[in-house]
């Protein structure tokens, strides 16, 4: 799954003859040439992508006989793959809709979780002096060094039997069933996105100017007031970008998934069934691409919907100097 | 309304032998406009972030109104501040932003409304009220910066060089505003500047510190009149005032050819403290003539002139004691000297102002 951006150059600057190497490259990335060669690529990259649309909506022969580019010579097109993806009644179609629905069940709590956390620790961390703040950070930012692999069975062991030390129960284990399970995969998201999240934040929320933070103070805010009155409308792009990857990530992923809520109906997402699909489904792969498509849809819909909020030039007029 | 008092307040940076402020004893009136000024590092912005509860206080207190505050945050002291760079919220309108403080207090919003209004009309800010701060020149940031202190009513009003981020001719202009504004509300003011004349012009009393340790605190005038040594006296009036440390004999002192006539009590008291034979001896160029050669003047050559308009800067050097040392005399553009010509200076008696040649502190 591939979302291109294609980056044309527009800013035409008509500079007369340009002396320095530097201002001939820069007129020559802005001409016309730069522009097609852009175009070039955008479209070379979404091909595949476009390819996928295209059988998604071919009949299961057509599929399995031609490929997808006669479609436009012989155009026969139908929604029945998507049906028989999303709410088909046999084994061997997706039944997608509802797995769809265990993907967003546990892809909403697992970006808001870790932005939610992290916005605050960033803040502490920025602006709350304290001691051993600084040895915290380098903590915090030390644990992105430990691979997500690694901490799979002790956190599968933390869920199962809870945390013993010297024969006393700290923690007991948490024995969910079902449903119940969600809660697990939130978990196993909130800690593998804090460390970078808190660090990315941590970066935004301390280039804030300092004298805007201590006006708020004599005009007379505390510290929750300040978080939410000032860091957190001035942080936004931040926020949509860190919201924008988590859940990208949360959605693609299969193996925190896979094993923090099995593969159960009730808790498996998306990803867990397509590659069920595509495993066990080498005779109907047909649906493959239908299925695939249903899980672009929503990155593209969180992608577009938060994109407004890349805006630069926030801080414009606060301090100046 | 209200006093404010520093005694013997102290703040020490960690990690810093030096206190940034040391010990400072300051009585500020009812009602006073005080310039705190100095060069750049001399203390002057700690002490007013001290004031205003962003810095710490490690030794003394500070009180407003008989109050020690010395250790309350910064919202329980009833005091507003203006920032050098403004730090408008970038957010918020013009409105929100100067209603912000009024918002955590809980005022009734016919009172902000009322507030806002009435500081903005003071401003001549009506027509940007829903503008944000993007959208607005830099003399309008810095007229929104005030008028989010004046809506507060505070006991005091805290200014961090607000005009320094102005142009020359704004800056003129502002401070004439500020200062009648001022006047006009009664407001206790603290105005920190490293500008001299923003000092001689705005400040009912003026505060001149270096090095985190307070000079001399008075009127303008007296300042510029009798700067108690020779920091203030260097530092106050521009061009600044020509200072040497030359011989002292019975009279006084001795500038080459030139003498200038000092009391008994002076020669004794420039004697005293290891004086060494010698007095530090500073007159403002304003106050010197330049006469014909048998006057028995001090030859300088000039080196450059500079024409102000009104009046002309001569910059210039004259052999003293065999080293060259630099003068400079404010002179009519009429008798304008050209450059290289050798022209022959005078102080006015009874202008000069004469230091301890070791310890600095006028005699």
């Amino acid at each position: 799954m591939t979302t291109a951006t294609p980056t044309v150059a527009v800013g035409t600057q008509k500079t007369d003859g340009p002396t320095s190497t530097a201002g001939r490259v820069r007129k020559r990335l802005n001409s016309r040439t730069a522009t097609l060669v852009s175009i070039v690529i955008a479209v070379v990259w979404t091909i595949p992508t476009f390819g996928l649309l295209v059988s998604s909506l071919r009949p299961e022969d057509e599929i399995k006989t031609t490929g997808w580019w006669t479609a436009f010579t012989n155009p026969q097109f139908t929604l029945e793959n998507y049906q028989q993806v999303l709410f088909g009644r046999s084994s061997s179609s997706g039944q997608l809709a509802g797995y769809f629905i265990n993907s967003l069940a546990i892809t909403i709590p697992s970006v808001l979780f870790p932005i939610a956390f992290a916005c605050l620790a960033a803040y502490a961390l920025a602006w709350i002096n304290f001691r051993g703040r600084d040895w915290l950070y380098i903590a915090i930012f030390a644990l992105q060094i430990v691979p997500l692999q690694m901490a799979l069975v002790p956190l599968l062991r933390f869920f199962s039997t809870g945390v013993t030390l010297g024969g006393v129960t700290i923690m007991p284990a948490w024995d969910l069933v079902d449903e119940q399970k969600f809660a697990q995969v939130w978990f196993a998201h909130t800690c593998f996105a804090l460390p970078f999240a808190v660090f990315l934040l941590h970066n935004f929320i301390s280039q804030l100017p300092g004298d805007l933070m201590e006006a708020a103070r004599v005009d007379g805010a505390s510290h929750p007031k300040i978080f939410r009155t000032i860091v957190l409308p001035l942080i936004t792009p931040a926020l949509a970008a860190l919201g924008i990857f988590q859940f990208l990530w949360v959605w693609n992923d299969l193996l925190v998934a896979l094993i923090f809520a099995g593969g159960s109906d009730e808790t498996a997402p998306l990803t867990v069934r397509l590659a069920e699909m595509a495993g066990t489904r080498g005779n109907e792969w047909q649906r493959l691409t239908a299925g695939a498509f249903v899980s672009i849809v929503v990155p593209l819909i969180v992608f577009l919907s938060l994109q407004r909020y890349f805006v630069r030039g926030l801080l414009a007029g606060s301090v100046k100097g | 309304m209200a006093t404010v008092t520093y005694s013997k307040a102290s703040r020490v940076y960690p990690g810093q032998e030096r206190p940034a402020v040391n010990e400072l004893d300051l009585e500020i009136g009812d009602g006073e406009f005080l310039v705190l000024v100095g060069p750049s590092g001399c203390g002057k912005s700690t002490s007013l972030r001290m004031l205003a509860g962003l810095e710490d206080v490690d030794a003394g207190s500070i009180y407003i109104d008989q109050r020690d505050v010395t250790h309350l945050p910064p919202k329980a002291r009833d005091i507003a501040m203006v920032f050098q760079n403004y730090a408008l919220y970038p957010h918020m309108t013009v409105y929100e932003n100067m209603a912000f403080a009024l918002k955590l207090r809980k005022t009734s919003k016919s009172e902000i409304d009322r507030r806002v209004k009435e500081a903005a009309g003071l401003l001549q800010l009506e027509e940007y009220l829903s503008r944000k701060p993007k959208a607005l020149s830099g003399g309008q940031r810095q007229r929104v910066a005030m008028g989010r202190a004046i809506v507060r009513e505070p006991q005091v009003f805290l200014m961090d060089e607000p005009l320094s981020n102005l142009d020359a001719k704004l800056r003129v202009q502002t401070r004439t505003q500020i200062a009648s504004l001022q006047a006009k509300l009664g407001v206790t003011t603290v105005y920190v500047t490293h500008d001299q004349v923003e000092a001689m012009t705005m400040g009912h009393r003026v505060a001149v510190l270096l090095d985190g340790v307070l000079q001399q605190v008075d009127t303008p005038r007296a300042l510029y009149d009798t700067p108690a040594n020779v920091f203030v006296a260097g530092f106050m009036g521009s061009p600044a005032m020509n200072i040497k440390t030359v011989p002292l004999n019975e009279q006084g002192a001795e500038f080459a050819e030139l003498q200038i006539p000092l009391t008994r009590e002076q020669v004794a008291a420039a004697r005293a403290e290891g004086g060494d034979g010698k007095v530090t001896v500073g007159f403002r160029p304003e106050d010197c003539d330049l006469v014909s050669p048998t006057e028995g003047g001090m030859p300088v050559v000039v080196e450059l002139v500079e024409d102000l308009g009104s009046d002309a800067n001569v910059y210039g050097h004259a052999a003293l004691g065999g080293n060259s040392e630099r003068f400079v005399v404010r002179t009519d553009r009429r008798s304008m000297p050209n450059m290289g010509d050798t022209v022959f200076v005078k102080p006015r008696t009874g202008r000069s102002h004469v230091f301890h040649a070791t310890t600095g502190s006028r005699i």
